[in-house]
């Protein structure tokens, strides 16, 4: 896959900075191919839609939050208001090249079945989520017996979103029972930095503090 | 004659005359000819006749979206939107507003002169469709040179004509902007017009809809039809806002039925200027053309259908408050554009004003036009001067 694509010319577009973007996103933008067709599910305010289209992406986004949709709307992003759990359902087998779950797999109802809706309607999925097994998030609960909060995660456990938390490990298993295939998996560091590819997975699940994965269906069946 | 008696067959706009050689053939099995089209335009068509908008009124709307009434001597309708640096930029579009078939402001309907006859059509005029008004208007596009709209844009009734421009003539329109409306018109919506359209035909001046003939005019039927419309456009926020259970000069309640309460007086003023410059029988005609509308009847009642395939650049917006055309409604179009792989946008706009806030200053609802129009125009090549 190549990385270092042309950016296509945008009218008013400022120049291109890696450093205006998370780690994250730019980790998840250089998976996609340019001129692919990309939903990206909970688009928040379309950071990553943007930095997508700069790619020459063709990019949809779903977002539930009022304030996010409108937001992208008025950026000229084709994104609209909806919710990863019911409304995956309207959209058909194999619209998308990707369909992108970046952060948000941790707040849906049931992460299953969201993950199989994503590779139904996507030949390919990327999925990003904060790691659960992260060893600051181990710490936070063994010593000092609460539940964790983070930078990245601030919320209290009373007013979290993120009702499905899960540690890389924990992933993995899932896509193992769906039958999906890993075509690529990065763990970022607390800064946003990949860590070394040949680590063990137990290395990542420590000290990874979110996963990167870029999955596809195993096989015809699904 | 009153003021807008004049414009029915002489409008104060441009006109598109029609022959007997080009019909326009109507859902109904009639073929409508000869008839006109009343327009306004706006700005500047640009050399590669990319430039062009067509904006689609609501009911009692009319062509007259951006310049002073020529009846009510009031600023253009959408004064929000369309006009110089405005989201809908006069001096970047080649803006049109035409009106519709069925009108009273110019364009042919039941007012106008049946050439048969030398009277007004009244209710001899065939019942017109959302379909009909579209392939009239794009009779008139085709008349201007244009292929293809780089926008269709209408809020209500003008949402509907845009909905079935995209389904009509998906390659002729380039970017869809389907505000606070609907594929379909809900059974509550049927029912709120059939109470209009009594409340005409019970006023014994509608004469059988021949009143220009007998010399009088059905203003109290139509008053209230106008009255009771102009309700659901409203809601119970608003109306609670902007008059609670406030007096209209008075302190005391009169023990009468004379108009006490502030929004009783409102809703007799709305009634009293509508009739001014509105002809019944074309509110019997428009209603029933939106009661008839449901696209996905025509597509063996499957929605999606009807844009499968479409390139068309969707952006589709309600309002919170809007009980007519709900937000409901607007998330059907857009999961059965999504089923039919448009690029579309939604915005659910959150404003107490309810179905009107589309005609009004919402910075919201103006910003969310603006950014789907300047990233459609960056799409189509447009450059920021309009040539």
């Amino acid at each position: 896959m190549t990385l270092q694509q042309p950016t296509l010319p945008l009218n008013g577009a400022a120049p291109f900075n890696p450093a205006d973007h998370r780690g994250d996103h730019l980790l998840v933008s250089e998976m996609v191919v340019p001129g692919s067709r990309v939903l990206d599910v909970g688009c928040g305010d379309g950071d990553l839609l943007q930095l997508l289209e700069r790619r020459g992406v063709d990019g949809r986004g779903i977002e539930l939050s009022r304030e996010g949709v409108n937001k992208c709307v008025a950026k000229g992003l084709a994104v609209v208001q909806g919710d990863a759990d019911t409304d995956l359902d309207a959209y058909p087998d194999d619209a998308f090249d990707y369909v992108i779950l970046s952060q948000t797999l941790q707040a849906t109802r049931q992460p299953k079945v969201v993950l199989e809706n994503l590779l139904r309607i996507g030949h390919r999925a990327i999925v990003s989520f904060p790691n659960f097994g992260f060893w600051k998030m181990r710490l936070q609960l063994l010593i000092g017996g609460h539940m964790p909060r983070t930078d990245n995660l601030p919320a209290t456990w009373y007013d979290t979103p993120n009702i499905h938390f899960c540690t890389i490990k924990d992933f993995v298993q899932l896509c193992d029972e769906i039958n999906v295939k890993m075509e690529r998996a990065v763990a970022l560091d607390l800064y946003g930095r990949p860590l070394r590819l040949n680590a063990p997975w137990w290395f990542w699940n420590l000290f990874g503090e979110q996963g990167v994965f870029l999955l596809s269906r195993r096989g015809k069946e699904r | 004659m009153q003021p807008q008696e004049r414009e029915v067959d002489q409008p104060s706009s441009l006109v598109a005359l029609f022959g007997t050689d080009q019909p326009l053939r109507l859902d109904c099995g009639v073929d409508l000819a000869p008839f006109q089209i009343a327009y306004q335009t706006y700005g500047t068509l640009n050399a590669e006749r990319t430039n062009a908008i067509l904006v689609c009124h609501a009911l009692t709307g009319d062509q007259h979206v951006a310049n002073v009434h020529p009846v009510t001597g009031k600023q253009g309708w959408w004064k929000t939107l369309v006009g110089p640096g405005l989201a809908l930029d006069t001096e970047r579009y080649f803006i049109i507003c035409s009106n519709v078939i069925g009108g009273c402001m110019g364009s042919t309907g039941p007012a106008s002169t049946n050439p048969a006859t030398g009277k007004p059509w009244g209710l001899d005029f065939p019942v017109v469709t959302i379909p009909d008004m579209v392939r009239a208007q794009a009779m008139l596009i085709d008349r201007l040179g244009i292929d293809m709209l780089f926008a269709v844009v209408g809020g209500s009734m003008g949402g509907m004509q845009v909905l079935q421009w995209s389904v009509a003539y998906p390659q002729r329109v380039f970017s869809a902007l389907p505000i606070a409306c609907s594929t379909r018109h809900s059974a509550q919506n049927i029912a709120f017009h059939e109470l209009g359209r009594q409340a005409v035909m019970a006023d014994p001046d509608w004469q059988q809809g021949r009143y220009f003939e007998r010399g009088t005019h059905p203003h109290r039927g139509l008053g209230v039809a106008r009255m009771a419309a102009h309700i659901t456009y409203l809601s119970d926020a608003a109306l609670h806002r902007k008059f609670g259970r406030r007096m209209q000069d008075r302190d005391l309640p009169t023990f009468s039925f004379d108009a006490d309460f502030q929004v009783e007086s409102y809703l007799r003023h709305q009634g009293s200027s509508f009739v001014e410059r509105f002809d019944a029988n074309s509110y019997l005609y428009l209603t029933r053309a939106m009661d008839y509308f449901d696209i996905a009847a025509d597509h063996d009642g499957v929605l999606a259908s009807a844009f499968r395939g479409t390139g068309t650049r969707f952006c589709v917006v309600s309002f919170t408050s809007d009980w007519l055309f709900p937000t409901s409604e607007s998330r059907a179009i857009v999961h059965a554009l999504n089923a039919g792989g448009a690029r579309v946008s939604f915005a659910e706009i959150e404003t107490d004003r309810g179905h009107d806030a589309f005609l009004l200053d919402v910075p919201e609802f103006i910003e969310i036009a603006n950014g789907f129009l300047q990233s459609a125009a960056a799409a189509r090549g447009l450059t920021s001067s309009g040539n």
